[in-house]
Parts: C-alpha cells; sequence; structure tokens
C-alpha cells in the first residue's frame, strides 16, 4: 500500500511539475492572438513577425501603419525647452519616410529622380529581370525556332507549283524595298544587341570573360542606343509605304480559312498585294513597333518620359485589369519604377516581337520560293505572283493593259 | 541587292548621325543611361 501511494505522489508531482511545459505553447497562441488584435500602430511602425512572414511568402501586407509612422514635426519641443533640438521624429521615423517618399527633400541636382533617396522597389524588378524574364523570354525564342525547323520538316519549303514564265513584274519599288531593309536591318542589330545586354551576365561573362565583354557591352550599348533612331525612321517609311494595302477585305476571311495554303500543298487562295497573313504581320509589327519605340524612348531619356502611371491609370478606368482577374494597376509610380516598368515592357515586346519576326524571316527567304527576290530586286516571277498574290496580279496585268491601249491608241477607221 | 546596301549603309548614316546630333545639343545617351563608372565623373 506504501509503495502504491508512494508512486502516486511521485506521479502527481511530475504531472504538476510538467503543466507549465505543457500549458505554455497554448498559452503562447493566446498571447500572440492578442498581439494581432492590437491595433498595429501601437508597434510604433515596427513590423511584426506575422508581417515578416507574410513578405517572405510573397504577399502583400498592409504596410499603411508604417507608412504612416513618420513622426510629427508639429509636435517637436520647443528650440529653447528641453530635447528642443530633437525635432519630432526618430531616425527609424525619418528613414521611413525616406522609404515611402514622404521626406521633405531638397536636392542641388535637377529632376525628380534625384529626391529618391531610398528606392525599395527595385527588388521585385531585378528578381523578375534575372529570372522568369531571361527564361521565359529565351525559351519563347528557341521554341519559335523548334516550330519552324518542325514546319520545315513536314511541309518543306513552299515550291512555286506551276512553270516558271521566266517574265517578271514589280512587285516592290525601290523606296518600297529600301524602307523593308532599313527596318530589318535595325530590327536585326537592335535585337542581337538587347539579346547581348540582357543575356550578357549569364551567357557572355563566363565563356569570354569580364573584360572583354565590358567591350562588347559598351559597343551593344552604343549600337542599341543609337540604331533606334533608324528603327523609327523605318518604321514610319514602312507604315506610310504600305498602309493602303494592308486594309483587311473579304479575301483575307478565305484566305484565313483555307490557312494560306501553308498547310496543305496545292492550295492557293486567292489575295492583293498582301494576303492576310501578311497583313497580321504588318499590324503587328506596327503595333508593336510603336509600343517598343516608346518604351525605347523612355529608356534612352531616363526620368523624362515616364508613361507607365498614366497608362494604368487609363487601363484601370477602362476595367481592363479587373476583367482578366486582376486587382486596380499601381497609378502612383516613384521615377524608377517608372523606368523598371519600361524596362520589363520593351523587353517583353521585343521577345515577342522577336518570335514573330523568326516565322516571317524564314517564309520570306528559305520558306517560299521567289519571296527573297521580290525584296531583294523587287521583281517576282508571273507564275509565283499567279499562285500567291491572284487578285494584285490580275489588277497589275489589267493595268499594264490599259496603259499600254493609252500609249498606243486603235488607229481610228477613216 | 543594291537597295538592301543601301539601306544598311543609310543606317550606319542615321546611327552616326543621331549620336553626333544629340551630342551637339549636349545629350549623350551613352552618358545618361550608363551608371557612374561610365560616365567617367
Amino acid at each position: 500500500m506504501i509503495p502504491t501511494i508512494k508512486t502516486f505522489c511521485r506521479l502527481l508531482i511530475l504531472a504538476l511539475a510538467l503543466t507549465p511545459l505543457a500549458t505554455a505553447p497554448a498559452a503562447a497562441q493566446e498571447g500572440a492572438g492578442a498581439a494581432k488584435e492590437m491595433p498595429r500602430a501601437s508597434t510604433g511602425g515596427a513590423q511584426t513577425l506575422e508581417d515578416i512572414l507574410a513578405r517572405q511568402r510573397g504577399q502583400k501586407i498592409d504596410d499603411e501603419f508604417r507608412r504612416e509612422a513618420v513622426g510629427d514635426p508639429e509636435s517637436a519641443a520647443a528650440i529653447a525647452a528641453q530635447l528642443g533640438t530633437l525635432g519630432g521624429a526618430s531616425d527609424s521615423e525619418v528613414f521611413r519616410a525616406l522609404r515611402y517618399g514622404s521626406a521633405d527633400v531638397t536636392v542641388s541636382a535637377k529632376g525628380a529622380a534625384a529626391g529618391v533617396i531610398i528606392q525599395d522597389s527595385g527588388m521585385w524588378w531585378l528578381e523578375l529581370r534575372q529570372g522568369p524574364l531571361l527564361e521565359w523570354g529565351g525559351w519563347l525564342l528557341v521554341a519559335m525556332i523548334a516550330v519552324v525547323a518542325i514546319y520545315l520538316v513536314i511541309r518543306g519549303p513552299i515550291r512555286i507549283e506551276g512553270e516558271k514564265t521566266g517574265r517578271t513584274i514589280l512587285r516592290f519599288t525601290a523606296i518600297e524595298r529600301f524602307s523593308h531593309w532599313l527596318l530589318a536591318g535595325s530590327f536585326i542589330l537592335l535585337g542581337l544587341t538587347g539579346l547581348i545586354t540582357l543575356f550578357g551576365r549569364v551567357a557572355l561573362i563566363p565563356v569570354f570573360g569580364k573584360d572583354f565583354f565590358s567591350g562588347i557591352a559598351l559597343a551593344s550599348k552604343w549600337i542599341h542606343n543609337n540604331v533606334a533612331w533608324a528603327f523609327i525612321a523605318a518604321l514610319v517609311m514602312v507604315f506610310v509605304c504600305w498602309v493602303v494595302h494592308n486594309v483587311p477585305n473579304r479575301a483575307d476571311l478565305v484566305w484565313l480559312a483555307k490557312g494560306g495554303g501553308l498547310f496543305s500543298k496545292h492550295v492557293h487562295p486567292p489575295a492583293r498585294k498582301f494576303n492576310a497573313g501578311q497583313k497580321i504581320i504588318f499590324w503587328i509589327v506596327i503595333i508593336l513597333g510603336i509600343s517598343i519605340s516608346a518604351s525605347g524612348l523612355s529608356l534612352l531619356f531616363p526620368f523624362e518620359m515616364p508613361m507607365f502611371a498614366k497608362t494604368f491609370e487609363i487601363l484601370n478606368a477602362l476595367g481592363l485589369p479587373q476583367l482578366v482577374g486582376m486587382g486596380e494597376l499601381q497609378t502612383t509610380m516613384t521615377p524608377h519604377e517608372e523606368m523598371q516598368y519600361a524596362q520589363l515592357w520593351h523587353t517583353i515586346v521585343a521577345f515577342v516581337f522577336m518570335a514573330i519576326i523568326i516565322a516571317h524571316i524564314y517564309l520570306g527567304s528559305i520558306g517560299m520560293e521567289g519571296a527573297f527576290e521580290s525584296m531583294e530586286s523587287g521583281e517576282v516571277d508571273m507564275q509565283w505572283a499567279k499562285e500567291h498574290h491572284s487578285l494584285w496580279y490580275e489588277e497589275v496585268v489589267a493595268q499594264e493593259q490599259a496603259d499600254a491601249s493609252r500609249e498606243s491608241p486603235a488607229t481610228p477607221a477613216e | 541587292m543594291k537597295t538592301m546596301l543601301i539601306a544598311f549603309l543609310a543606317m550606319a548614316a542615321i546611327a552616326v548621325g543621331a549620336d553626333i546630333l544629340l551630342d551637339f545639343i549636349g545629350y549623350s545617351t551613352q552618358a545618361m543611361t550608363s551608371g557612374p563608372a561610365v560616365r567617367g565623373g
């Protein structure tokens, strides 16, 4: 009996001793709950563990309590009073105001960007630029090259099916060809130098070393900055030359319905000077060209041409972000954020642009017999014209006949 | 082919011309779009 009581007493003492340990987590949880319910501003602007964890998870946190905890100069002690020289804001409050852009900053350098002392909105941009932007963009180009290669293997080059006549007609005038090649040449140079700038750190430095790459990078930047003007000029010229021929018409629907004859042999849907596929390329080039030029100019003249906050405001007003399930887009930005958005947009558009142009280059060179000649000499074989642009061919022939009859009118009967 | 070569020459001329013109009006894109190390003080 005595040993049993003894054992019971020992167990009781052990249980009592363990009680605080067992109840500690519950108490801690209650404490955390209480802290959660505390007004956040009561931390004096300090972050809670919840905030830090949420930020690490990449979640958005409501940082208003920090943004607004920047002290109050009005409540500072008078200069002659005790502690009167300390002002109404602590060091952390001043730094917070600098970080959130609400500090009254005066700088001798000109421009709004100079007044931004702490720029904490760049990390997401840097991570995007160094990670997904490179990967997705690079894979997009690789995928497009693969698609073109598969198409070449399966379909093969599109040959002239009938017998060549040996007689040619003028397809593109000298000014049209000049505009095209000015645009093409500048686009290729801009694309290559842009890729060098973007992929240099990960792809070229490991191979060539930093010293050699610095020369390549500087040259690339000079070319990219200055050849951009040739691209913009060519874009205007191409638009003026070809806009009339790229207005959609009914024949385009037929062409599209038959896949342009691209996926089946012996199919040649009628087309005027440009078929529906070429028209799509034309409008893509014009729209993406304008967009990439605008963001490029914004990068070329840093902080002088902010455009994204305004664009986002318009998009919000139109309700487009909400349509695709996004919240309202940011409409107040620091000058640096404007530059970051310009860089990202410029690069995204460039990748899409390059991917599309890879397909265009293929079809305009090895992908279609006779296509390159049309832009090289401007002349195409009549059979080629009949097969690929029958409506245009008929127009040209009718025009030639009309011109010929005007030049040598029939002798009137006497 | 001749038109293509002329276009490429024009592209080079526009690029060099733009650089000289911007320098002439006191704006260097190379300096403005570079960090302090490249600007050379």
